[in-house]
């Protein structure tokens, strides 16, 4: 189970020692493609506009619009515009020195597996490379590219939202550093969509860069891996569906912090704190984040996943045979199945290549006590937590050769804006108290954001847990022993939590499989034929397991309680966020719940998940009908619910 | 544009250089024919010629390629020479093919892998035959026999895997027996006897088959016979008000055109095997020509065919030239692959000997822009008689096998345009490739078809480059066959295969499909990296055909006919996967079988299959082949 892993390399060590102007004016000669078609930007724009793929969309939107295609070709032209990026050299080198400047500042160390920076440098070469790295802050795509420029790495061309766009001087240093800009929704738009799609597609034919875009489609605010979206995983694979690649190659990227920047902007975010408009005064008032320690950072990159050998008797490619290859089509269902699937895995891969840092046991433990631990007993069970993780293949960046209680401490020194420290007595609080008089209502959000800022950094963990942690519950919850129900008891755990979690769809009897050889790897369990019995010892570990996914579990409760007991017939979509949200304060201060209720994240997952199990039914595009009394599924979920 | 202007005004300066140098006699132009290249019979009594004996191995290989006189050696100084007297190479030394040899696959003329010399005749099987057809065969008068060597030489095509193991010694399952009707009614006397006492037919005509149609199925349990039609080659009638001949279909491609030219007429059907593949054989795969341009593949050329089959003699009432008669009864049987009868007559165009015939070479800086001046020639329907194609790896070995140079000066030429394409040009060596073509008709139009064809080129980077590197590129098919022997003495196995494809997906699929066999190579343990190379051999209005030449050294590989076959199936695979056809010209046989449901669907496949059952109900013509 446990993977050999590369080692790292602290970047900054260089930056600290050398003068960061001629770093950024060093020779930069990046390793290409060997098919590369050598073009500037400005002729990509053309070879863009000139495409039949794009000719054809020209024409068919002008024959249904009755728009002339001049008039059509030059709004293409505009989203192209608006689009495009505008990669500069001197722009990077800018970049280079102000963010190691920067970085320098923000943190301890970057650390970077070079063994993962070589097996990139030998797929650039080979085949297009779509870099693909989790995301979590905005510092990701700096960070990207600055590694690649450090690398002497082709720079990439990154995917962005555009939000950015309106941040008046970043958006276009950003665009002259390699992003362009995307529409965050576009869907019956069929002109932006092919140009936004054979811009894509061009430049990775071309092997004009590496394309870079975040599988997820948005920041993660709570640090769990996001449901990945397919649509720009589709366009960068079909080149190869449709044979005009041989093959691409896939780089899934782990960027872990041991703090992250927007932490508790996060947590106020998930609480219906507005965020603020990205805005270039914003990010200068920001700079205020530049004064603290965000401790190290990690940079993973993945074993290079080449789409043919992905595709390899899943994709039947002369279904592409029969239509010109410039005529847009919709992917069939095998190929949606397959990009689907695909990207699940790439994410798992990314969760799995995302480093630990002591801290995050800690924060998971600290969740499970809510009144606090002593730092005796805290570091034995650190140390407890550390061993359980490990046999179960996690990450973890653990200090060789010091004393637990020492790690502990050090983390606790990190992020101490998170806790009270009194007497030994470790506890998760509000460290800033505001001066004036706090109903009790505004006190619960005070400790829910830290709350929720701790745990977003128990989520980075989760992953290792989940399957065990679902076959625990299931245990709990199953009327016997017997294989078939604690596997029905973990399917339906599964299939409620899979908008919340990363699980791959069809994939249930394998982790099934996978949680019980790790719990009985681990002496927790024996699984016979028939039966699956819990060990004399195993309590404590099951016990551990699923109080982790108890906080979900409880919030979930909150949604389905508030459905079936406060709304009257229909409900809106825009209602529902703040009215569960006042509804589950309510709870709170009535003390039946805990304060992860109050996450936005977990209310919007609980309700799709609803919605996909036919327990509620959307009317219209904004009315629910909660169908509690007829739904098939939720007879089943009660009694889970109400034994917890 | 500037560059197209001084590129088309180089390109005369070099013709122009190049036609002062060479001073070649105007009318031996003329002279130059596509048959030039293949193996002569002496001119002397060229109607003298001697079709195909019955015991063809003795003039033929058993367990390689074509003549046994003519073979490709390392001398012992090292050098490569082609022996005999048969082709224009005959005879002469070709000092690079050595280097090439040796650098493209990592071959050492130390390491040899000689073939066994003779067969092995207690290898062979004794005959399973069934007396009483023999015996009503004897009172048809029908010769036959079931001497080993004439059934050993009849049991294999010319797919790797055959030769190989005849090399090795090892032979399969063989016919039991051989016939050579003499006619056609020969033929529906066999046909009939084999039908009455359940004898399994499998008809033969050049033996040239890549597509393993040959070979005797394991699972046959009756006795087989071979149908050997090389006794039926005579050319029955000569229509010259219509522009026919009538001919026997046993008849091999180079005595047709002999006999032919004889009359002044000449069918100008020239697929790159037709020294020994036969009319018959044509049209039981739907056989291609190189010149098809001008005078079209076989489905073109054929008016009326006339074939056996244990149902009775199919065939048309007359010989228009066009019918509207349900679905043409001929594209049963073109392709038909000698699942349903023998092919014993054919009526076929014949045209005039063209007046004049012209070779060319047109040199591109690389292999897109090839290709873009191929669609562009036949998007302009103006493809002289051939036009080929060559990727850069092809050009180099062409290159290989530039004989000698009689003089100092022809070496100094030869540098000359070297410098002037690479340095002048500023072409890479390792990217550019050559177009090879051939023009045919009278003088007049030749030269302004040629003016046009150089045209097009030039709008592509394209810069003429000599008729001789355009007649070296042909000679290449006739000869390539022959090298393959030459690997095989020396660890190095290959084959050809090819496919048609829509013209957009040319590039990829050339691109993809070289790329995947150097990779399933790797895969698969072949220590050093395979040759992999195609050329564009044909252009039609939507596509063109592409023929791959795949082959690599296989020391250290326990199975290597074993490997050769997976990477070809990958390879296959990936074609498909590209939008390429299952096959062009070679056909199915049994080598490409898997896919035929694929390529035809499942109702397609169907309809054939019921033509069979109607048709042959008892299996008779039972090579398996196809269905």
């Amino acid at each position: 189970m446990l993977k050999k892993r590369d080692d790292f390399e602290d970047i900054l060590e260089e930056r600290r020692r050398s003068s960061d102007l001629r770093y950024a004016l060093r020779c930069y000669t990046p390793t290409l493609y060997r098919g590369l078609v050598p073009c500037k930007a400005s002729m990509l724009k053309s070879i863009v506009l000139q495409s039949d793929h794009l000719q054809y969309v020209i024409k068919q939107v002008s024959s249904e619009s009755g728009e002339s295609t001049e008039g059509v070709s030059e709004e293409a032209s505009l989203i192209l515009d608006e689009m495009a990026h505008c990669l500069q050299l001197s722009t990077i080198r800018f970049f280079a020195f102000t963010l190691s400047k920067a970085f320098k500042r923000l943190f301890r160390s970057v650390c970077v597996n070079e063994e993962g920076i070589q097996r990139l440098q030998q797929a650039v070469q080979e085949h297009p490379v779509v870099l693909l790295p989790s995301h979590r802050s905005y510092m990701d795509f700096l960070m990207m590219s600055y590694l690649l420029y450090t690398y002497d790495l082709p720079l990439p061309v990154i995917a962005a939202g555009m939000d950015f766009m309106s941040m008046k001087f970043v958006g276009e240093m950003l665009r002259m550093s390699g992003a362009f800009f995307i529409r965050r929704s576009f869907g019956g738009d069929k002109l932006y969509w092919a140009v936004f799609s054979e811009y894509v597609k061009t430049m990775l034919r071309n092997g004009y860069a590496p394309i870079e875009f975040f599988l997820e489609g948005t920041r993660s605010r709570t640090c769990k891996s996001l449901t990945p979206k397919t649509g720009l995983l589709n366009i960068v694979m079909e080149p190869f569906f449709k044979g005009e690649l041989f093959d691409v190659n896939l780089v899934p990227v782990s960027i872990s912090y041991e703090r992250i920047l927007e932490e508790s902007l996060y947590a106020r975010e998930l609480l219906g704190i507005p965020k603020p408009k990205e805005s270039t005064s914003g990010l200068l008032k920001a700079r205020r984040v530049l004064s603290e320690d965000y401790g190290s950072m990690y940079v993973y990159f993945g074993h290079p996943v080449s789409v043919r050998s992905l595709a390899e008797g899943k994709i039947n490619r002369s279904q592409y045979n029969l239509l010109p290859r410039y005529i847009p089509q919709k992917p069939s269902a095998d190929t949606h199945e397959f990009l689907s699937d695909a990207a699940f895995r790439l994410v798992r891969i990314q969760e799995e290549n995302m480093v630990l840092k002591p801290w995050v046991l800690i924060a998971t433990l600290l969740l499970q006590n809510p009144d606090g631990l002593d730092l005796s007993s805290l570091a034995e069970q650190t140390d407890w937590l550390r061993h359980l993780a490990l046999a179960f293949g996690a990450f973890l960046d653990w200090p060789d050769h010091e004393a637990c209680s020492e790690v502990v401490s050090c983390s606790l020194a990190l992020h101490r804006h998170l806790l009270s420290v009194s007497a030994g007595h470790v506890q998760l609080s509000v460290t800033d108290v505001p001066q004036v008089e706090t109903t009790p209502e505004e006190a619960v959000f005070h400790q829910a954001v830290v709350v929720l800022s701790c745990a977003s950094y128990r989520n980075q963990i989760l992953h290792v847990f989940l399957r065990p942690a679902l076959l625990a519950m299931a245990m709990q919850s199953a009327n016997s022993n017997r294989k078939d129900d604690v596997y029905n008891g973990f399917n339906f755990l599964r299939k409620v939590f899979s908008n919340e979690f990363i699980l791959c769809p069809g994939d249930s009897v394998q982790d099934f499989e996978e949680a019980c050889y790790l719990l009985m790897k681990r002496g927790v369990l024996q699984v016979l034929e028939h039966e699956i019995v819990m060990s004399a010892s195993g309590h404590s570990t099951l016990a551990f397991l699923s109080s982790v996914l108890d906080p979900f579990l409880q919030g979930y409760q909150v949604v389905c309680r508030y459905l079936c007991e406060e709304t009257n017939e229909n409900l809106t979509e825009k209602e529902f966020i703040p009215a569960v949200r006042s509804f589950a304060l309510k709870l709170i201060l009535a003390g039946n719940t805990c304060y992860e209720a109050l996450s936005s994240d977990l209310q919007k997952n609980a309700l799709a998940a609803f919605l996909r199990l036919k327990a509620v039914r959307k009317l219209c595009l904004f009315t629910f009908l909660f169908l509690c009394h007829t739904g098939g599924k939720i007879p089943t979920q009660k009694p889970i619910l109400a034994r917890l | 544009m500037a560059s197209n202007s001084s590129s088309s005004s180089a390109q005369q300066r070099l013709r122009i250089i190049a036609g002062h140098l060479q001073k070649r006699p105007e009318d031996e132009h003329a002279s130059v024919a596509a048959q030039e290249c293949k193996a002569e019979t002496p001119r002397s009594n060229p109607s003298s010629a001697a079709p195909v004996p019955k015991r063809r191995q003795e003039i033929m290989k058993w367990n390689g390629w074509g003549y046994s006189d003519s073979r490709f050696l390392f001398n012992k100084k090292g050098q490569a020479e082609f022996t005999g007297k048969r082709y224009r190479l005959s005879g002469l030394i070709l000092p690079s093919l050595k280097d090439w040899f040796e650098g493209t696959f990592g071959a050492n003329l130390q390491h040899k892998s000689p073939a066994t010399p003779t067969v092995n005749l207690s290898a062979v099987a004794p005959p399973n035959l069934n007396e009483p057809f023999i015996e009503d065969l004897k009172a048809a008068g029908v010769a036959a026999s079931h001497d080993p060597e004439d059934r050993v030489f009849r049991a294999h095509g010319h797919c790797l895997h055959e030769i190989f193991a005849l090399r090795e010694g090892r032979i399969g399952r063989v016919p039991d027996m051989v016939v050579w009707p003499s006619c056609h009614s020969d033929v529906e006397k066999i046909v009939e006897l084999a039908c009455k006492h359940n004898v399994c037919l499998i008809p033969y005509g050049g033996g040239t088959s890549v597509s393993s149609a040959l070979e005797c199925p394991h699972e046959e349990t009756r006795s087989i016979v071979s149908l050997d039609t090389s006794q039926m080659n005579r050319i029955l009638w000569i229509d010259e008000k219509n522009l026919t001949a009538h001919v026997e279909a046993g008849i091999i491609g180079q005595d047709l055109e002999r006999q032919l030219n004889e009359h002044g007429y000449c069918t100008g059907h020239e697929p790159d095997s037709m020294e020994f593949s036969s009319l018959g054989g044509w049209v039981a795969t739907r056989a291609s020509g190189m010149k098809k341009n001008i005078y079209g593949n076989i489905e073109d050329l054929v008016v009326h065919i006339k074939m056996v089959t244990p149902r009775g003699v199919i065939e048309k009432s007359c010989l228009g030239p066009r019918m509207s008669t349900g679905p043409d009864i001929h594209h049963f049987i073109l392709g038909s692959e000698g699942t349903l009868g023998v092919v014993t007559e054919v009526t076929m165009k014949i045209r005039p000997i063209p007046e004049y015939q012209k070779y060319g070479s047109v040199v591109f800086p690389n292999f897109q822009q090839g290709v873009a001046c191929l669609r562009e020639v036949a998007r302009q329907r103006c493809a002289p008689a051939s036009i080929r194609l060559m990727d850069n790896e092809q050009f180099q070995f062409g290159h290989a096998l530039k004989p000698q140079v009689s003089s100092i000066f022809m070496s100094f030429l030869d540098g000359l345009k070297k410098f002037y394409i690479t340095k002048f040009k500023g072409f890479d060596p390792h990217h550019l490739c050559v177009a090879t073509l051939l023009f045919e008709g009278d003088r007049g139009k030749v030269l302004q078809h040629e003016k046009q064809v150089y045209d097009i080129a030039a709008k592509f980077g394209g810069l003429a480059a000599g008729e001789d590197n355009g007649q070296r590129g042909y000679m290449l098919t006739f000869v390539i066959a022959y090298l393959r022997d030459l690997g095989m003495d020396y660890y190095v196995i290959g084959e050809s295969f090819e496919t048609s494809v829509p013209w957009d997906r040319v590039l990829d699929l050339c691109r993809n499909v070289k790329e995947r066999i150097v990779r399933e190579c790797k895969e698969r343990g072949v220590q050093f990296p395979p040759l992999s190379t195609c050329r564009v051999t044909q252009t039609y209005d939507a596509g063109a055909c592409v023929y791959f030449y795949f082959a690599f050294n296989y020391r250290g590989l326990s199975d290597p006919v074993h490997v050769y076959e997976q990477v070809e199936h990958a390879a296959r695979e990936e074609i498909l996967a590209n939008g390429g056809s299952l096959s062009h010209h070679h056909g199915v046989g049994k080598l490409r079988k898997e896919w035929m449901k694929e390529s035809v669907s499942g109702v397609g496949l169907g309809m054939l299959k019921s033509v069979k059952e109607y048709v042959d109900p008892q299996n008779i013509f039972g090579n398996r082949n196809l269905l």
